[in-house]
């Protein structure tokens, strides 16, 4: 199937490339929409409690499918996040206490 | 990376007294300031405004914001600013090299982690059938991993174009939310500068630029800097994972799996505003873990936020 690793069929890169622009569309949508129409203030409230709602609604179900080792270095992370304020810190603590939950559950 | 508040806090009361004196630029902003609906001025609107004005000669504020010894709500819209007031726009943000250089930095780490999956990606890729060319071809140009990670495994001969198209649209239409969330500090950037930072606008490096516009850096370009350390690790590792193939493990064995996970939660910490989020967090929650029952693909991300700027929206009164 590889024959070579340069190799770049037509086909392929055609499907790709149109990934990339539905790809492109998606991220440029959202704001495009915002720039373009005046919001009202009711409305840029409810933008403004998007970062947070996102972050939430990314985060829910990944711990809900996740385990104790998972449920156990979010709470580390929580704690290192709270304490020192450091986002490195939280995340080297998260990473290695999910290895180490995962080594010892 | 390592901030330490009481400095930062301190530092930056000492810059607001020097620059209320400084009416250059905040003649220039009373003016927009019509444009912009005021809420609630913020205590911290002055100081927040006087970490813009020195982020380009100081790197060790870059992450760190003047709100973090308060509970206040650092609403992201403007202050009404009468002219009389000479407090400046907290929300001009600059566009410079400096905030490139910070995002790239800042995220480096991140970037290292998504490194594990773009090795995981170009193993995949080349299992599929994907030269290393056409792997790295697409790591460059779509940019999105979990969307690339489908389309890898719906690809067969001949190759379901429109199966792969459609998932690739829903998988990344959270973006579109992403990329909205960013028009409170991107309103008066260029829209080549917006637009071309979106590109390389991914999940991990989006987390860190709210975290960075939100504590009032000003850093315009952290999403473009950022971006670029993720595509550089991303579009690398794919390569190597393709050229290996099946060489490398499971990234879970390293627990970068768990990376992601650990930049929203991070990142979940910082945005808590007390109880003015309660409501909205508690619809998204609920609404994503339902969503990501019953719905297929990622469309609960779309969903929970959608659904609680909805209710805050119906909330809404003054």
């Amino acid at each position: 199937m590889i024959s070579d690793a340069l190799s770049l069929d037509p086909l392929v890169v055609g499907v790709v490339l149109a990934m990339a622009a539905v790809t492109v569309l998606t991220k440029v949508g959202g704001i495009w929409i915002v720039r373009r129409f005046e919001l009202s203030e009711r409305l840029e409230a409810g933008l403004n409690v998007l970062p947070g709602a996102i972050v939430i609604a990314v985060l829910g179900p990944e711990l809900v499918n996740g385990g104790p080792a998972e449920w156990g270095a979010a709470v580390v992370v929580l704690v290192v996040m709270w304490r020192t304020e450091s986002i490195l810190l939280a995340l080297c603590a998260g990473v290695l206490s999910v290895v180490g939950f995962r080594a010892l559950l | 990376m390592d901030r330490n508040p009481e400095t930062d806090v301190y530092s930056t009361e000492e810059r607001s007294d020097r620059e209320t004196t400084d009416a250059t630029d905040t003649t220039a902003r009373a003016d927009e300031s019509e444009t912009v609906p005021g809420t609630e001025p913020t205590a911290e609107s002055g100081s927040a405004a006087a970490e813009l004005e020195y982020g380009y000669d100081s790197d060790t504020d870059a992450n760190s914001g003047p709100e973090s010894d308060s509970d206040s709500n650092p609403s992201p819209v403007s202050t009404a600013d009468t002219g009389q007031n000479p407090t400046p726009d907290p929300e001009t943000v600059t566009f410079g090299w400096e905030g490139v250089r910070t995002g790239f930095l800042t995220c480096l780490p991140v970037a290292l982690g998504v490194g594990g999956y773009g090795i995981a990606f170009g193993v995949l890729a080349s299992q599929a059938g994907l030269s290393v060319a056409e792997a790295a071809l697409m790591s460059a140009t779509v940019v999105a991993g979990a969307s690339q990670i489908v389309a890898i495994e719906l690809w067969a001969d001949p190759i379901p174009i429109a199966a792969v198209l459609v998932t690739t649209f829903a998988i990344n239409l959270r973006y579109s939310l992403m990329g909205a969330a960013l028009q409170p500090w991107f309103k008066h950037l260029s829209p080549a500068k917006v637009y071309g930072s979106l590109f390389v606008m991914a999940d991990e490096n989006w987390a860190l630029t709210m975290r960075n516009l939100r504590s009032g850096a000003g850093y315009g370009a952290f999403l473009l800097g950022s971006g670029f350390a993720v595509w550089l690790f991303w579009v690398g590792a794919t390569v190597i994972g393709a050229v290996a193939g099946g060489v490398v493990g499971d990234p879970t064995e390293y627990g970068f799996d768990f990376i992601l996970a650990a930049v929203f939660l991070a990142l979940a910490a910082e945005l808590w505003e007390g109880k003015s989020s309660l409501v909205p967090w508690t619809v998204a929650l609920a609404v994503a873990i339902v969503a990501a029952e019953l719905v297929p693909g990622r469309w609960y991300i779309l969903l929970g936020g959608l659904a609680a700027a909805a209710v805050e929206v119906i909330r809404y009164d003054q």
